[in-house]
């Protein structure tokens, strides 16, 4: 019962915050929809049991990589109304229509066909949280994908670091008026 | 009242993951791209882990963990890259950034 509401509730605001993500005109607006989305996203990971992603989506996605996008919006133009030139609106929603069939009849494929395998190792095991049993499979049977994850979270950072954080000093809104002055500067020094 | 079970879940993360396709299709401007893209990923993680309690397996939640890592590296890469496109353009939008004229 309680499942019912929650799930209902959730699917719905979900839906209608990504919507509006997907649909807004205005940066901040989608934003601030995509962040409240993501929080809701982890309610159907506490509804599905699984406590430990639950609470990585939280930090991670609501936390992380939204706090990366705010800080990002420091250098564009986020309270100006983003102009799009829509060529074909209406291909673009036949389009849309037709993934969602695809992806409903896709993803409901593994419910008909009831032959997949399960491998003992990742089988949840009994009497154990799940935040414990995460840890067990974690280090066991994906303990190579995890270190493998973890040297390219490492690659990132670096990548991110150099792109972003090159002629970090060099102000933006400045440099118009650095540039004038530099040019200026050269003109004199050919005369 | 129906139970709640797993079809429920893959439907909605289908419909999520339509909806982040459609953001794709239509978005002209990079950032909003970036925003669709990651409402796509979070569909695929619902549906990760509606599948991985569906079996008692695991794998699924490992699964949606890894694409949670996957999606943060491709967004410190990835805005690292926009703001060195909006400094060399003043501007996010497709039109104006591309240069092949196709």
């Amino acid at each position: 019962m309680y499942e019912f509401i929650a799930f209902y509730l959730f699917a719905i605001a979900t839906t209608i915050l990504f919507l509006i993500t997907v649909m807004s005109k205005n940066v901040l607006y989608s934003m601030t929809s995509l962040a409240a989305g993501m929080v809701l996203i982890s309610g159907f990971f506490f509804l599905l049991g699984a406590d430990f992603l639950g609470v990585v989506q939280l930090i991670v996605y609501v936390g992380a990589v939204m706090a990366l996008y705010t800080f990002a919006m420091m250098f564009f133009d986020a309270t100006r109304v983003v102009k799009e030139k829509h060529q074909n609106p209406a291909l673009v929603f036949l389009l849309g229509g037709l993934m969602a069939l695809v992806f409903v009849v896709m993803f409901s494929a593994p419910i008909i066909g009831d032959n997949i395998a399960l491998d003992p190792r990742s089988v949840t095991p009994e009497n154990v949280g799940n935040a414990q049993a995460v840890g067990m499979v974690l280090f066991t049977k994906y303990l190579v994908p995890f270190e493998v994850a973890a040297v390219m979270l490492l690659v990132a950072m670096i990548a991110g670091i150099i792109l972003a954080g090159k002629k970090m000093d060099y102000s933006l809104t400045k440099c118009e008026a650095i540039d004038e002055e530099m040019n200026v500067e050269l003109e004199k020094g050919e005369e | 009242m129906a139970e709640i079970g797993v079809n429920h879940y893959l439907i909605l993360s289908g419909l999520l993951f339509s909806i982040g396709f459609m953001g794709v299709l239509r978005r002209k401007n990079l950032l909003m791209l970036f925003f669709a893209t990651e409402v796509m990923l979070n569909a695929v993680n619902i549906a990760f882990a509606a599948i991985g309690s569906y079996y008692g397996d695991l794998s699924g939640q490992m699964f949606a963990f890894f694409i949670i890592a996957v999606a943060a590296s491709e967004v410190a890469v990835g805005l690292g890259l926009l703001i060195l496109l909006y400094k060399k353009y003043g501007s996010l939008d497709l039109e104006v950034i591309s240069s092949m004229k196709g």
